[in-house]
């Protein structure tokens, strides 16, 4: 009996981290209708690669934030379509996996800049936003868990700005694009809806305007040419001596300081 | 003050903001408010005809069984053809078993639905739950016997089983008019299409029915035309437009929704009823009347 | 005009699809024109509500296919609440509009309407229009 003999059993592999020797429980899994035993604990992503499959589409960030990894998967004997982000599930005994890194979807040409802030030219853009039959399938596609149909309603409705809340944490996988029955692209709409709200209609930072324009007008120009004449010294000591703002001060707090503000 | 479950439709938020601000007003101060639902998805507009098509009733009974989650038991609409499709839904929910329970079990998501819920219009909620005659004593500025045809379009009277007053012979409108002081103009046109969606396909057709309709109702005295739906409204006002571009002497009207009637006979402030987004010019002919300061 | 009947007509999938699509018995109308007099639309239709209802029942799809009238067609129902034999016809023009749209042949699309219009229609119009006229 030894630790070092090839394991013979084919649910586990041997698999060495770090000079750390370990068995890992292999699964069975489905890619593309074909079974590969996999090491259970792996993404989808990473189960694919372990298969042999060379991801140069439909791969990116692998952190759950760019989108291009969106994935269809259906558990054994169950109906429901289930989806996930291939860098973010890890993969169960049976999972019947199919990749949608991209679903045609055409964008509507604009100049951005000559659009007013009215719900109407997203109307203009997407007609076919009307097609949405309220089947919900999109909300059910979407990895993020945003409430797909709800926003598509509020479009329809020309609340812009609920449009951009309630849209906020899409990834533009595409995946509510690929299950749609009315086929609309409702990340496209939705990401022109933001840009409306971002650009025509949020409140605007005032402060950072005065800011930016009393920079512009020289007021903090004398402290950065002190600054820049300082030695490596003098700058290490004004940063190790610098004054920050106590957690527990209160409005009326002022630095020793005053010259900056 | 009693409240009541509000579905507004999709176009009340943006063009016919004119139907439902003056609405909202005048019922509260019939002590009545109404509660928006929550989460409400537009209704589909026109309901499914197909017999074997089940997915475009979806959109309407996921309205209702909102309502039905918000503890409500009755919704309102000021758009009649959302009025149509979701008391159509509604019917179709209570009385087919086999249906009911695919369109249930489709709509995994949401609680199941058997019809719950009453579905009305505000007219009849003006008609049945408050009275004419309660309304009749509300009124502040009586409507100097405006000359207003009613004009009831399809959707409130057709197919019979959504209908609010009789098919042939209605009289809802007739009633509502007399109650605000203004004279009812009772034409022959008062059911007739306006041409509906077919301005999409079809924007040509639709100038005759709009010659037919207001042409009739000019022959017959009126001096405006009250409407309950945003389609109706649109199809007419851009219909006289075109129509009073191309033809000289034709004659149109200003077009009123019956929530801002109901509201200035109220007493409110004529800025509520949104008048600017009318067709037709209505503020000459309210100025005219001394209807408006 | 001058038409073919033959039992295969009669027969055919056209006629049991329509039945099936509409639910409505083709054969309780008795062709006394009420729709047509009732339908606003019918000045400008190519061949009248009642025709339609005839031509559907005798399985001539080819004549209904080439013909406007269920594109015209606005769903005001007056010829179903007139119908004195209780037919709802208003059923019947949508199963014949969907055995083209169920063919992913749309008879309307968006880019059709101009740009101004997208964006002037009111969204009733467009929602409704694109139900009744893609698929």
């Amino acid at each position: 009996m030894s630790a070092k003999k090839q394991n013979k059993n084919p649910a586990e592999t041997i698999v060495e981290e770090e000079g750390e020797v370990s068995k890992v429980k292999l699964i069975p899994v489905y890619i593309m209708g074909k079974r590969y035993d996999v090491p259970e604990g792996l993404t989808i992503m990473k189960a694919m690669e372990y298969a042999g499959y060379k991801l140069i589409r439909g791969c990116g960030c692998r952190g759950g934030t760019c989108g291009a990894c969106g994935t269809v998967y259906r558990e054994p004997r169950d109906y429901k379509i289930q989806v996930s982000l291939a860098c973010q599930k890890a993969v169960e005994p049976d999972m019947y996996i199919a990749q949608i890194p991209l679903f045609p979807a055409s964008r509507a040409q604009y100049e951005f800049a000559e659009l007013t802030s009215a719900p109407e030219e997203v109307f203009k853009l997407y007609p076919e936003l009307f097609r949405c039959v309220a089947c919900n399938a999109c909300t059910k596609a979407c990895p993020q868990g945003i409430e797909v149909m709800d926003a598509i309603s509020a479009l329809k409705q020309g609340n812009i700005a609920e449009v951009s809340r309630l849209s906020f944490d899409c990834i533009q996988c595409g995946l509510c694009t690929s299950r749609c029955f009315g086929e609309l692209a409702q990340y496209h709409m939705f990401q022109l809806a933001r840009r409306i709200y971002g650009a025509k209609i949020a409140p605007r930072a005032n402060h950072l305007a005065r800011m930016v324009e009393s920079i512009d007008e020289g007021k903090y120009d004398k402290f950065l040419e002190e600054l820049k004449k300082a030695s490596e010294q003098e700058l290490k000591r004004l940063y190790q001596e610098r004054e920050t703002e106590p957690m527990t001060a209160g409005e009326d707090w002022v630095p020793k300081d005053t010259g900056y503000l | 003050m009693m409240s009541l479950a509000y579905y507004p439709g999709c176009t009340l938020k943006t063009k016919a903001r004119n139907l439902e601000e003056p609405a909202v007003a005048a019922m509260e101060v019939l002590g009545v408010k109404l509660e928006e639902i929550s989460r409400w998805n537009c209704c589909g507009a026109v309901y499914s005809l197909s017999d074997d098509d089940l997915i475009h009733q979806v959109a309407p009974v996921r309205n209702l069984i909102r309502v039905k989650e918000q503890g409500e038991n009755e919704v309102v609409t000021l758009c009649s053809f959302c009025l149509n499709t979701l008391k159509r839904a509604n019917h179709l929910m209570k009385g087919d078993a086999e249906k009911r329970n695919t369109i249930n079990s489709f709509m995994d998501e949401e609680v199941d639905y058997s019809g719950e819920v009453k579905v009305a219009h505000l007219l009849e909620v003006l008609r049945d739950e408050i009275g004419w005659e309660a309304l009749a004593q509300m009124v502040k500025l009586p409507l100097q016997k405006l000359k207003v045809a009613p004009y009831y379009g399809c959707t409130l009277l057709r197919p019979r089983e959504v209908a609010i007053d009789s098919v042939e012979n209605p009289a809802i409108l007739r009633e509502f008019l007399k109650a605000l002081g203004a004279t009812p103009v009772d034409f022959p046109h008062a059911t007739t299409c306006c041409g509906s969606y077919q301005i999409v396909s079809n924007p040509d057709d639709i100038s005759r029915y709009v010659w037919d309709i207001l042409s009739s109702a000019v022959r017959y005295g009126a001096e405006a035309m009250v409407l309950t739906c945003p389609l109706c409204d649109y199809n007419l006002g851009q219909g006289q437009k075109e129509l009073a571009k191309k033809h000289n002497g034709f004659k149109g009207m200003p077009l009123f929704y019956f929530t801002q009637l109901l509201a200035l006979a109220l007493g409110l402030d004529p800025a509520l009823c949104r008048f600017e987004l009318n067709y037709g010019e209505p503020e000459s002919l309210l100025r005219e009347k001394n209807l408006l300061p | 005009m001058s038409v073919t009947i033959s039992p295969k007509r009669l027969g055919s999938e056209f006629v049991s699809k329509i039945k099936e699509i509409s639910g409505q018995n083709l054969q309780v109308c008795y062709q006394c024109g009420m729709c047509s007099g009732n339908c606003p639309m019918s000045s400008n239709m190519d061949i009248t509500p009642r025709q339609i209802i005839e031509l559907a029942r005798l399985g001539l799809e080819e004549e209904i296919a080439n013909s406007k009238t269920v594109w015209i067609c606005a769903s005001c129902l007056a010829c179903t609440v007139n119908c004195p034999r209780g037919f709802d016809l208003s059923k019947l023009m949508e199963a014949i509009r969907l055995l083209t749209l169920r063919e992913n042949v749309d008879h309307i699309s968006p880019d059709e309407i101009s740009p101004e219009e997208r964006r002037e229609l009111p969204q009733i119009a467009m929602v409704s229009a694109l139900r009744k006229f893609t698929g």
